[in-house]
Order: structure tokens, then sequence, then C-alpha cells
């Protein structure tokens, strides 16, 4: 099938996620989508699988125009979308997972829908049992099983969001094989991705997104320099670098292994000194959020040890850490941060450690007054956390932020911030620095990362860098790196 | 702040909401009453008649109306036990085990006690004391449950329900049953010297009023001034993010599973003390169960909750009048029933309503 994307325009907030986007993408092709997170990629793939409604602009299927009012009516026209997680019902076996998606009939045809399982399975070499429980399957099996069900309801487009996220190498090269085969029959692919070497390997025609926009479009011969150009753009001038980075180092690790579901970091050694500044470089889900819940003794190492001051903190929960100084500034701000229905007066005292009974409000309000004002929140004591707008509970998360501090660890902290916002509160953390804390962060934004670190991790599926020097790296060789070249 | 012009328009937000609260749920209550006439005329009773006979039945003497008042004791000891566990974002279904434990604790004290030769008001204490204990013991385990068996609360607390009143009921007809004959009716009563008196000319003790005041202050003082009470809030809003600001989470979810089954092991120690005198097989009088409901009809507020109690208690007691009109006593369980159904009702109506514009 033929998509034609027409001036497809959507904005959340401020938040301009796709600007003015043309794009042809003809049947029968594997179409690449490149680019950052945040630039836009997620976003029009969900306008044309119904998720979202495109503020302006249409969308033309085999040159008619039509209007996707939901995922099932985007299913019904044909499009499919496999999720980076997969949308299946872990405890359920696999034939089940199929039976969900059909339409009418009280009794479901089981031994039809058996056969067609087992047909499908056989036609592009998968391994899949009718009657597996899917919670015991591996993510690419049930991304297997995924794109068997899509077919299987007839898809003429399928979309693969960064697909090979957590899957086997093997499991890659027979996707591959597959998608190239589906595009062989007619089909339609999209693919999804900010890994430069997949891209180039397997799609027919490329399209660049940044900061909301469709920046280019390639075919073969594929240039990486030129990609990675477009992805990034040129970078921002930003004021002077600072750094307090000491001698000494407060934490040590000593070959930390980290695991969860679909990630494996192995073997990580670092110190961090005091007043350093270490920033992970990455795509977002290659681990670095489990490395910094691992640095604040949310999440146990399976392997090595965590070690401040010489003092084991391995095993210890995240009270003793932030008894030890560790403070932990989540991305979700609203969800882990922040506690909706509760003032800024309240976040303050309850950010304190206190030792009498009674609440003493007056104190209680004058040091939220002192902090508003302090750290330009714009709310009152009496506001309610959740009526602030992003930025103001981005300030306000840091203001909670305790005194004598050794490690700060923060996920995305400018994340939705205009650039000035963003400076100020690089200099409010630098202050901190001043006073030997140190800063782990992650971010998106290579130039923030490169502009603000004294030293460097990147972070590329599973597998962690050895520490970079700021000084001597540049946009190009991190974002080589992020997208998997050069390890 | 004078410096500075406030951006978020937040207090009189916050006072028009509370003022729409107030007249969504009166308009929900109101509701109820409707719908309760509509029953009431369906059994071909004028619903009038029935409410009035209610009325005096609560407060037509001074008899009635203390009883009323014996009958607001437990139901707001209950409830604020549950304003703890709510607070905290927990669900505990099982406060009427923990009455009926609590119940259990103190006959089993006084059956210790008994031939001692004790000094009555000492006995008396040490079977509050002993209560109190039988009703944290019971609500502490729905809270280890969740905490190391991730056992939602509400479906240990339902099943430990069950487990209660078993023991009791095992208890009345097993080892402490009548000397020659088991029965139904409950335990043996306990010696007149034990059981707390009540006001002449009346039905209430003033021992068990000054108790049920001084907890319902107690609770709102805890709820609304203290960092306890504060640390609960943040932790029922939000735990994920109550943690990270340093709340030892798990200690404040048994605290307060602690809190409420203290209260509850109090509330079983006085029906035991002033109403029933002995155990029988529905030692808890389903106060747990109301308990829940006053408090999800007031939004979980500790001063409504008192006053809402008075208004669930009198239903209770002016029912029993109910079966002059060739009426079932059950009715006053029915419109309770109604008036919460329809308060959460509306307040999700109105929920929807918001998000939609």
């Amino acid at each position: 099938m033929k998509i034609t994307l027409q001036h497809i325009d959507k904005s959340f907030g401020k938040v301009h996620a796709n600007d003015d986007i043309n794009l042809i993408i003809p049947s029968g092709t594997i179409q690449g989508i490149l680019g950052e997170n945040g630039a836009g990629k997620s976003t029009l793939m969900k306008i044309l699988t119904g998720y979202y409604q495109a503020d302006s602009g249409d969308i033309l299927l085999d040159d008619v125009k039509v209007k996707i009012a939901s995922p099932e009516d985007a299913v019904m026209r044909g499009i499919g979308m496999l999720h980076q997680d997969p949308l299946d019902f872990p405890p359920m076996k696999v034939i089940d997972n199929f039976l969900l998606g059909t339409k009418g009939g009280l009794f479901p045809k089981r031994k039809d829908v058996e056969k067609e399982i087992v047909r499908l399975s056989t036609e592009f070499d998968f391994q899949i049992n009718p009657d597996t429980f899917v919670e015991t399957m591996t993510v690419g099996e049930r991304q297997q099983l995924e794109i068997l069900r899509l077919l299987w309801l007839g898809v003429k487009v399928l979309i693969l969001d960064e697909p090979t996220t957590g899957i086997s190498a093997n499991q890659k090269e027979k996707l591959f094989a597959t998608l190239v085969k589906l595009a062989g029959q007619g089909l339609t692919v999209i693919f999804v991705s900010h890994k430069l070497e997949e891209v180039e390997l397997l799609c027919n025609r490329v399209a660049v997104f940044r900061q909301g926009r469709l920046v280019g479009e390639m075919e073969p011969p594929y240039s990486t320099d030129q990609f990675v150009y477009m992805m990034f753009g040129k970078s921002v001038e930003t004021g002077e670098k600072t750094s307090f980075c000491k001698d000494d180092s407060y934490i040590k690790l000593n070959g930390i292994g980290i695991e969860d579901y679909r990630l494996h970091l192995k073997n990580i050694n670092l110190e961090i000194k005091c007043g350093e500044v270490i920033g992970l470089a990455g795509m977002e889900g290659s681990g670095q959020r489990l490395f910094l819940r691992m640095l604040a003794g949310l999440m146990r190492p399976v392997s090595g040890k965590i070690l401040f001051d010489e003092v084991d903190f391995t095993g210890k929960n995240y009270l003793a850490f932030q008894k030890a100084g560790v403070a932990y500034l989540p991305a979700s701000r609203l969800e882990e941060g922040l506690i909706p229905g509760m003032t800024l007066t309240e976040h303050f005292i309850l950010s304190e450690e206190h030792h009498e009974l009674f609440v003493d409000q007056k104190t209680a309000v004058d040091l939220t007054e002192e902090r508003i004002r302090a750290f330009y929140i714009k709310g009152t004591p009496v506001s309610q956390i959740e009526q602030l707008s992003g930025g103001n509970q981005q300030r306000a998360l840091l203001a909670l932020l305790r005194n004598r501090l050794r490690l700060i660890l923060m996920e995305h902290p400018t994340r939705g911030l205009d650039i000035e916002s963003a400076i100020w509160i690089w200099s409010k953390m630098k202050e901190r620095c001043k006073d030997c804390a140190s800063i782990v962060f992650t971010s998106s934004d290579l130039d923030e990362i490169l502009q603000y670190s004294d030293r460097i991790l990147v972070f590329f599926g599973g597998l962690v860098s050895p520490p970079l020097d700021a000084k001597s790296t540049s946009v190009d060789e991190l974002g080589q790196l992020i997208g998997g070249k050069g390890w | 702040m004078t410096s500075q012009t406030p951006l978020v328009k937040t207090p009189a937000s916050v006072r028009k909401i509370g003022f729409l609260d107030f007249g969504i749920r009166l308009s929900a209550v109101i509701l109820a009453f409707v719908f309760t006439s509509l029953i009431l005329l369906l059994v071909k009773a004028d619903p009038l008649e029935a409410y009035k006979s209610i009325i005096v039945g609560a407060f037509g003497s001074t008899i009635k109306f203390t009883s009323v008042v014996a009958s607001w004791v437990p139901l707001v000891i209950a409830t604020s036990g549950l304003l703890f566990t709510f607070t905290a974002g927990l669900w505990n279904i099982g406060m009427e085990g923990q009455i009926v434990f609590g119940s259990i604790f103190a006959v089993g004290a006084f059956r210790l006690l008994d031939e001692t030769g004790m000094d009555p008001t000492l006995v008396i204490i040490l079977v509050f004391i002993a209560g109190a204990l039988g009703g944290i013991l019971w609500a502490l385990l729905p809270g280890l449950m969740k905490i190391y068996g991730g056992v939602n609360e509400i479906f240990g607390g339902l099943g430990l329900n069950f487990v209660a009143k078993t023991v009791a009921i095992w208890l009345i007809f097993g080892p402490w049953k009548r000397p020659g004959v088991a029965s139904g009716s409950g335990t043996e009563w306990i010696d007149v010297k034990f059981r707390l008196a009540n006001l002449p000319g009346t039905n209430l003790s003033l021992t068990i009023l000054i108790i049920a005041l001084i907890i319902a202050v107690l609770t709102a003082i805890m709820l609304k001034g203290t960092h306890f009470g504060l640390k609960l809030k943040a932790i029922g809003k939000n735990d994920k993010a109550a943690y990270l600001l340093g709340i030892p989470t798990t200690r404040y979810f048994l605290l307060a599973f602690g809190m409420c089954g203290l209260f509850a092991g109090i509330a079983g120690a006085i029906l035991v003390t002033s109403k029933q005198y002995s155990l029988i097989p529905d030692a808890g009088f389903g106060y747990g169960f109301l308990g829940l409901l006053v408090a999800m009809l007031v939004n979980y507020h500790p001063i409504w909750s008192s006053v809402v109690a008075i208004f669930f208690a009198a239903l209770s007691i002016g029912n029993t009048q109910l079966q002059y009109m060739g009426l079932n006593t059950y009715f006053a369980g029915v419109l309770q029933g109604i008036l919460v159904l329809f308060v959460v009702l509306v307040d999700g109506l109105r929920k929807r309503l918001v998000r939609r514009r």
C-alpha cells in the first residue's frame, strides 16, 4: 500500500512534535525513519496508526484521503504496528492471543486459527507453537508472534518501532530476512530506529527527523557522516565550560553488573570524583536508567561492589543511600518525583527530616516562600504541585534537594524546558559541584552532555563505554557511538 | 511573596472546588433519598412515614437517643481507625475481623483474670489492652501479607474476616462454651462488676463516650497536624515519590495498619464490656463494614466522619421502629448502602465530566 503524508502537524502544548511533515512511501519498500529520541518519529507513527489525531494535514492510502480514528481502525485499513514493548497478554497462550483479535462468533474457531499459525510460522521460519504460554517466550519470539498476528489480521503496512532492542543477533537476522521477504510480497514496511547500521543495512530509503521536522531523505548509497549531521544538526553555541572536578573520589564501582528482563550490563568499573559531572549518553532504554537506579540504591546490582568512602553499600536500600548523601531525580516528575494532590509547602515539609511531632506550618510556609523565590518557581506555597507547569515542577524538584549532598542522580534534568531555564538549572547544579557534590545525569541532548559533563559514558544495547573525556569528544563521535558504530 | 504576583490562582480555585464538592455530595444524598423512597413506594409503604418513624425511633426518648450515642461510639472508633489506612491509600476491608479479634482477646482476658480477685477497674484496663493487642495482631497480618507476600490487602482482609469469625464460633462452641450447653447465643456473660455502668436512666456508659471522643479528636489531630499524618497522606497519594522523598513506606504502611488495629481492638473491648458482655458469633456487629461506608461517604475527612457516624448510628437505632409499619429492620442497611453508592457514583461522574472538559 502506498502511503502519502501531507503537511502533518501535531503539537503537545508548547512542544511541536511534528512540524509540517511531507513524506511519500511507495508500496513494497522498506522505509527507514531515523532520528534521536524526541525527534518526532513515534508521534508520526502514532498518528498513522490512529493513537493520535494530527492537528492538521492529510493521510492518503493508495491516493485516497482517509481519517484514521483509532488503532483498530488502522488495522482494519491494513496498517499494523509492532510496538517497542509487545502488547500481548503474557499469561495466555499464543493461540488465545490470536483469538482475542478475532471479530464475531460466540465460539472461536480454534482449530482453523491453530492451522493458520503453524502455516505462517513455517513460511517465515519462526518456531512458534500455538500452545506455548507467551510469558515463557523471549522478547524476540514475542515480536515474531506479534508480526504473525498482524499478518494474519491482513495488514498491508507494517510499522516497527525500534524492533531490535532486546533481541538476539540470530533473531535480528531472521527479522530482517522476514521484512525483506514481506517487502518482496508488496507489503510496505516502516522501520523506525536510531541505529544507523541497521537502517543502512535494511532500508531502501531513509527519512531523517530532528526536533519535529523531516530534515532530509536519502537513498542508497548512504553516507554515515551525513546521517549523523542530519540527526544531530550543528552544535549549539553554549556558554563557557566550567569544571569543579577534584582529584579525590568518593564513590567507587567495582565490577558492577546490572540486569533487568531485557538488558544485561556487565562489569562496570568507575570512580566518581568529588565535584565531577558524568553524562550518560545513549538512546533511551540502553541501560542508563538502570545504571542511575543502581547508583541510587533503588536497584540491586547482580554482581560487583558499590563503595562510598570505602564503605560497602552494595545491597543497601535507597533510604541508606539517601542518608549517605545520595539524591535521585526521576524523569517522570509527577509519577515518581512529586506527589499530585499535595501543595508545595507539604512537599517541602516532607523533603526535610523532622523529629518533632507536630508540623510547624509557619516555618514551613516561610521556607517554601524562600525556595519559591530562590528557584523562581511560578506558584504559591498552597499551589498543588500538579497545577504548576512542567518547567516549574522541575524547579520544584530541584528545590526539594537537601543540603550537603554527595551524589545527585538526574534523569533528563532539562527535558521539555526552554534553553534559558536549562542554563539556569545547570548553573544551580554547578553550585552543588563547587560544594563537592558529584552529578551523574542522563540526557538525549548530546550538546547538553558535552557542555556540562567532565566525563561521558555511552550506553549501547547493554554495553557501556569506558569513560570519555568530554573535552576531547565531538558530537559526531558521540553520535556514532550512540548509533552503534565504532564499538 | 509580597513582591511576586502569584501566577497560579490556587486559593480561589481550591475554595471553589470545595464548595462544588459539597454541593455535589449533597445532591448525591438527595438522590439517594429519592431512590430509597421509590423502593419504599414499591413495597407500598409511605416514605415520609418511614423516615418519620426512623427519626422518632432514634431521637424520641432519652433511652433512644442515648442508644444512638452508644452505637455511635464503636462506629466512630472504627471509622477513625479506617481513616489511617485510607489516608495511606490502603483498603482495610479486614476491619470487621479486627474488631472481632479485639472482642476475642477481651473476653479471653476476662476469663484469665476473672478469678484472680484483682480490682475490677484494673481488670477492665487490662481487658482493653488485651483487646487492643488482638486488633493490632489481626490488622498487621494483612499488612505483612501485602508487603512481603504481595497479597492485596483487600483480599487478605476479606479472608481474615472469615477466619476471625470462624475462630469466634469455634471458641463459643468449643473451649469457651457455657457449662453444660454450647449455644450460638454466645459465651457466658462476664460478671456484673466488670461491666461498664450506664448513666442512670440511659443506655450509655460515660466511659466509652469519653474514649470515643478522645479517639476522634486524636485522629483528627494526628492526620491533620502531625508529620506522621502528612507522611501517611504522601504515601497514600504517591508511594513511589514518597519513598524517593525519604519516607520508609513499608514501615508507614504497617503503622497505618497498626493504628487501625489498635482502634478496632478498643472497639471490640467496648462491645464486650458495655454491650454484649460476652463473645457472640457476630462479635463485630458490622461496625467494621459500616465504618468503611462512613469513611467513603465523607471522602476520608476526620471531622465530617464523626458527624456522619451520628447519622448512621441514628439510622441503625431508629430503624427498629419500622417494624411497627410492617417493614423489615434491614431497611437502614438499604438506605446506608444506597447513600454510599450514590455519593461514590456521583463523584465518579463529576471526575469524568471534569476530565472531559
